[in-house]
């Protein structure tokens, strides 16, 4: 399914689109879905999702992979990196990749650390 | 497509990727330097936040508690529908900046106006929203009382369980007290404007009304802030030093100081994005309307502030997930 360079489907094929401009609708509509979906589970805040998982509430970890989601199609289908070779797209994606997670796990575990430390040691912080 | 100027060199294969390996303009691979580049740097702020988070997780502010308002719809508490409203903004003009990158590929001159209009005013709604927000962050809503230690204590109201605002309980004391002024004196040291209720005010007001209660920063293992007993609270309130009304860079109402900070560089950055990339549009936009492209023979310039605007779309999703949602 390629039309003018633009490659048309969507979910590994499984939604296929006519033309460039459906696809656009198509994801305006999808990421839509996942916003509404975020925002309500803010606001509802499920109870049973609030159970805390590898230091952070199940609830918080949907939030993060649904951001991702909407991230990759916005990457993806907005900024036309489906279309690009992929030569292009390894030099943009995976540096950004590698170094997020990278730079996001040493700090998030040094700053756990410093908690215990305030949590548990002789200094008062709050006075 | 995207047809840039054509030398003898496109011929010629210079190693095995040839002269265009990547297939991309120069001018498109820039942007995507620059962009790569500029999401690391929001990443460094985004991560530095969460590194902070981290570090005080038992005693930060609970955003659908700071960020209620909603126009036109005063009192009343709606947290997160405003940025959620933004969001859809957002990505709304993202769309419309998309549509407008099609319609330049098949070279619809007056298509791409129109499309590249309605992403310069989806733009601009989000800039205003985004400061109407700062505004009543920095105004503030209940205002707090901060300790030496630089604790937040906020006052809650057991009769209707609902937050106490300071400038409502406080008791009024005659005082002599004035701002400073630099025509008052010749040797003077320029003085902020004084809170509306002063600490012992406060204090008065709180011991005059029985029903209330102090909520300090902590959070309890429901995740909601710890409230004293009325008793615990009378022993605390000799600890407060200061009255904070608002937010700014040093002191907060919501609770840690590094919140409001963080909140005032991440979306302050984000929006001069935002704005610069309104500005970028524009420019765009006026170029379109004279034909510049047209005759250049192809819209390559539409995309490639297509791409800004879309990396701008996409980290406010991130911001969004990290400030308000999580």
């Amino acid at each position: 399914m390629e039309a003018e360079g633009h490659k048309l489907a969507i979910f590994r094929g499984l939604l296929k689109f006519k033309s460039n401009q459906q696809k656009i609708w198509g994801v305006l509509i999808f990421l839509s879905i996942v916003t509404t979906v975020e925002v309500a589970l803010g606001i509802i805040k499920p109870e049973i999702l609030m159970i805390p998982f590898l230091k952070m509430k199940i609830l918080n970890w949907i939030f993060i992979i649904l951001t991702l989601v909407k991230a990759y199609y916005i990457a993806w289908d907005f900024m036309h990196i489906r279309d690009e070779r992929s030569g292009l797209k390894n030099s943009i994606v995976l540096p950004l990749l590698i170094l997020i997670p990278y730079l996001a796990f040493i700090l998030l575990i040094e700053a756990d650390y410093i908690f215990d430390v305030m949590d548990s040691g002789f200094v008062a912080w709050n006075f | 497509m995207e047809v840039t100027a054509n030398t003898a060199a496109d011929s010629e294969e210079v190693w095995r990727g040839g002269n265009k390996p990547l297939n991309v303009s120069y001018g498109k691979m820039m942007m995507w330097f620059f962009i790569v580049s500029d999401a690391l740097t929001f990443t460094g702020f985004l991560v530095s936040y969460g590194f902070s988070r981290f570090k005080n997780i038992n005693s930060w502010p609970i955003a659908d508690e700071v960020f209620t308002h909603f126009p036109f719809l005063h009192g009343i508490d709606a947290p997160m529908y405003y940025v959620a409203l933004m969001t859809f903004i957002l990505i709304f003009s993202s769309v419309t900046m998309v549509l407008a990158v099609d319609a330049g590929h098949h070279m619809h001159k007056s298509k791409v106006t129109f499309y590249m209009l309605l992403t310069i005013i989806g733009g601009a709604i989000f800039v205003g929203s985004q400061a109407w927000e700062w505004k009543n962050f920095i105004r503030g809503e209940y205002g707090a009382l901060e300790t030496r230690g630089g604790q937040i204590l906020q006052f809650v109201d057991t009769s209707s369980g609902k937050r106490a605002s300071i400038q409502e309980f406080a008791v009024a004391i005659e005082t002599n007290r004035s701002t400073h002024k630099s025509s008052n004196g010749i040797w003077y040291k320029a003085e902020t404007s004084l809170p509306t209720v002063s600490l012992e005010e406060v204090k008065k007001g709180f011991l005059a009304n029985k029903n209330l209660v102090i909520r300090t920063q902590e959070l309890d293992e429901k995740g909601q802030k710890t409230v004293l007993s009325r008793s615990e609270s009378k022993g605390i309130l000799g600890n407060a030093v200061g009255v904070v009304e608002g937010a700014n860079l040093i002191h907060n109402e919501y609770g840690n100081r590094l919140f409001a900070d963080f909140f005032f560089f991440i979306t302050g950055f984000h929006g001069f994005h935002v704005f610069s990339g309104v500005v970028i549009n524009i420019i765009i936009f006026f170029n379109v309307i004279l034909g510049t492209y047209e005759r250049r023979g192809h819209y390559e310039m539409v995309e490639k502030v297509g791409l800004y605007w879309h990396f701008v779309d996409l980290v406010w999703v991130f911001v969004f997930t990290f400030f308000y949602l999580v």
